[in-house]
């Protein structure tokens, strides 16, 4: 495949060949991303790329902006009064700040919160509401991607016999994986996950890890988390994130080896950081 | 003899002077503090056996189902009770969707800025006017500048203004009551805001805005100033005993509240029972209405999913 790419001079063009398969394609450019919170910026322009199907660990301290980073990409950043985005984030090459369908947009990049969030619905309606919502009414379509979307969760098996019951009324553990169900609802190419293991047990956490495994198949995946050895069980590459800076941005063989190129990073990934 | 100096558990638990002092002053509060909340009971259990007792002579259903008589001195009260109604009705019917509304909009969708801040305030002032300022208001406003005259809409209006910022206040309260997370988790799945409050916020705090709206229907009952300046009259000879006494563009109406100040307070030859025996029935309304109220606060809250 050839592409036209603009010179260094800005008006000649060169002749690159993207046939390098070390080249993988672009699900996510983050160029020079800057945010505020009412003046205080939190965010000091970060710029980075998320490869298609790939698993993308964000580790780094509390604070460090790793919730506000990704709020950035579903431009649910927009309900926070007083933030501003500056910089450039394309998802497939698109710009989201000119998406005129921010609504798709989020359906495109799924989004699970460090606290389970179970709506006060049913769970068949918990996982129904994203469909719904987009306009799908078809119930034999609702019924198969409601089954789909909890089996993918690791959930169907506890659940299928009370479906009416209340999502609410789950334990921690399995209203985290109706949140991740409901994230995986309407069929997200990118999946962003918050920490997910926060509120739950080990057991559900490894479940859950094994559920992303599978889904890296099909999506491209997002895994921010404090725990640094789920970063380097899962992911492929991991950015260390430090007040709202990127120190390092490799492959986990790099960033968790014995010498990854900033002292800092091995600090903060051997507990030594401070 | 290193194990006698240790303490031994039993006598770490046991009650030495100092836990003995403490649980006295614990008992002293709670009494205090109960017998302040018991108080509170008494007043409205004096009121209420009080204005029964002397109202009773003159209570019967026929004193509920016939109309006044002679100036109000005789007969029964139904042209006031159905006054009453209708200025209730009309009055929600326009605040109650008024108020929801701002309240959705003030709560759901504004962004904290001047002029949401400005709406705050005159909610925050509109509630703090003495309701006669309001009657003087209905006056200028319905009865003069609008050319509504003294009518049934111009004091139900007043009534509306009057409820509205409260209204707006209790619905506001209901809506803050489910969680943000809640609507975090819908707009990050792909729905607007108005789905979002429709699907999620309001089902879930509709018992609240109701409770809060009902609770506005003994206030309106209640009240006397605003309504006697822009539409009851003291006295009103009516035909009939149906519902519909009145036309509530053009009539003007009795009403309880305005009733039993008149006959209180003006009518000399009026048997000593008959303020007593209105009292009672404009009690029982605020009453029932309150206990209605919070029946259905009960019953939503025993179905609350989260
Ligand atoms: N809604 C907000 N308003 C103002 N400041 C905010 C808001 N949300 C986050 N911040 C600030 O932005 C910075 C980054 O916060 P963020 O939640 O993104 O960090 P984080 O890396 O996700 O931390 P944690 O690991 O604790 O979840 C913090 O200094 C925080 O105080
Ligand atoms: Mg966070």
């Amino acid at each position: 495949m050839l592409t036209f790419v603009r010179g260094k001079n800005g008006d000649d063009t060169e002749l690159i060949s993207n046939l390098d398969p070390m080249r993988e394609t672009k699900k996510i450019e983050i160029e020079n991303l800057r945010l505020a919170y009412g003046g205080k910026e939190v965010i000091h322009g970060i710029s980075f790329d998320v490869r298609a199907n790939e698993i993308f660990g964000i580790i780094g301290p509390a604070q460090s902006g790793k919730t506000s980073l990704l709020r950035c990409i579903n431009r649910t950043i927009e309900f926070t009064a007083g933030a501003k985005v500056q910089g450039m984030i394309k998802v497939d090459g698109q710009d989201v700040s000119r998406m005129k369908n921010v609504y798709e947009l989020r359906r495109q990049v799924g989004m699970v919160a460090p606290l389970p969030v179970g709506l006060p619905l049913s769970i068949y309606d918990n996982v129904a509401f994203a469909p719904r919502a987009a306009g799908m009414r078809n119930k034999h379509h609702l019924d198969a991607l409601v089954e789909k979307c909890l089996r993918q969760a690791a959930l169907w098996d506890e659940v299928t016999d009370r479906l009416d019951s209340l999502g609410t009324r789950l334990s921690g553990g399995q209203q985290q994986r109706l949140t991740i169900a409901r994230a995986l609802s309407h069929q997200p190419e990118i999946l962003c996950l918050d920490e997910f293991s926060i509120a739950i047990d080990p057991v559900t956490t490894m479940r859950i890890e094994d559920v992303l495994k599978e889904l890296r198949k099909e999506m491209t995946i997002i895994l921010v988390t404090n725990l640094v050895q789920q970063a380097r069980r899962l992911a492929d590459r991991t950015m260390f994130l430090w007040n709202g800076e990127i120190i390092e941005l490799d492959s986990n063989e790099v960033m968790f080896s014995d010498n990854p190129r900033n002292r800092k990073t091995y600090e903060y990934v051997n507990g030594i950081f401070g | 003899m290193t194990v006698a100096s240790n303490p031994s558990p039993r006598t770490q638990f046991a009650e030495t002077r100092l836990v003995r002092k403490k649980h006295r002053s614990e008992l002293i509060a709670k009494c205090f503090f109960g017998v302040m909340a018991a108080a509170m009971v008494i007043p409205l259990i004096l009121i209420v056996v009080h204005v029964v007792k002397q109202g009773m002579p003159s209570l019967s259903w026929e004193f509920l189902t016939t109309n006044p008589r002679l100036g109000g001195i005789r007969g029964g009260i139904w042209s006031a009770i159905v006054g009453t109604l209708y200025i209730v009705t009309i009055s929600l019917c326009v605040s109650a969707p008024i108020g929801v509304l701002s309240a959705v909009y003030l709560n759901e969708y504004a962004k904290e800025n001047w002029f949401t801040r400005i709406v705050h305030l005159a909610v925050v002032n509109l509630a703090g006017v003495p309701s006669i300022v309001h009657g003087l208001f209905g006056l200028g406003a319905f009865v003069y500048a609008a050319g509504m005259g003294k009518s049934i809409l111009s004091a139900s209006l007043t009534l509306s203004i009057m409820t509205l910022p409260v209204i707006i206040a209790s619905t506001k309260e209901a809506l803050a009551s489910v969680p943000v997370s809640f609507r975090e988790a819908c707009w990050n799945v792909g729905a607007t805001r108005w789905q979002t409050i429709r699907r999620i916020v309001l089902p879930n705090s509709i018992s609240g805005i109701l409770t809060g709206v009902i609770l506005q229907v003994s206030r309106t009952a209640g009240e006397t100033a605003p309504v006697m300046l822009t539409g009851v009259a003291t006295f009103k000879a009516v035909e009939g005993t149906g519902l519909f006494l009145y036309n509530p563009f053009t009539d003007q109406s009795m009403a309880l509240s305005m009733h039993l100040y008149y006959i209180a307070t003006q009518a000399n030859n009026a048997p000593p029972s008959l303020p007593y025996a209105i009292a009672t029935v404009l009690l029982s309304v605020v009453l029932l209405v309150n206990a209605s109220a919070i029946g259905l606060r009960a019953y939503l809250r025993s179905r609350k999913k989260w």
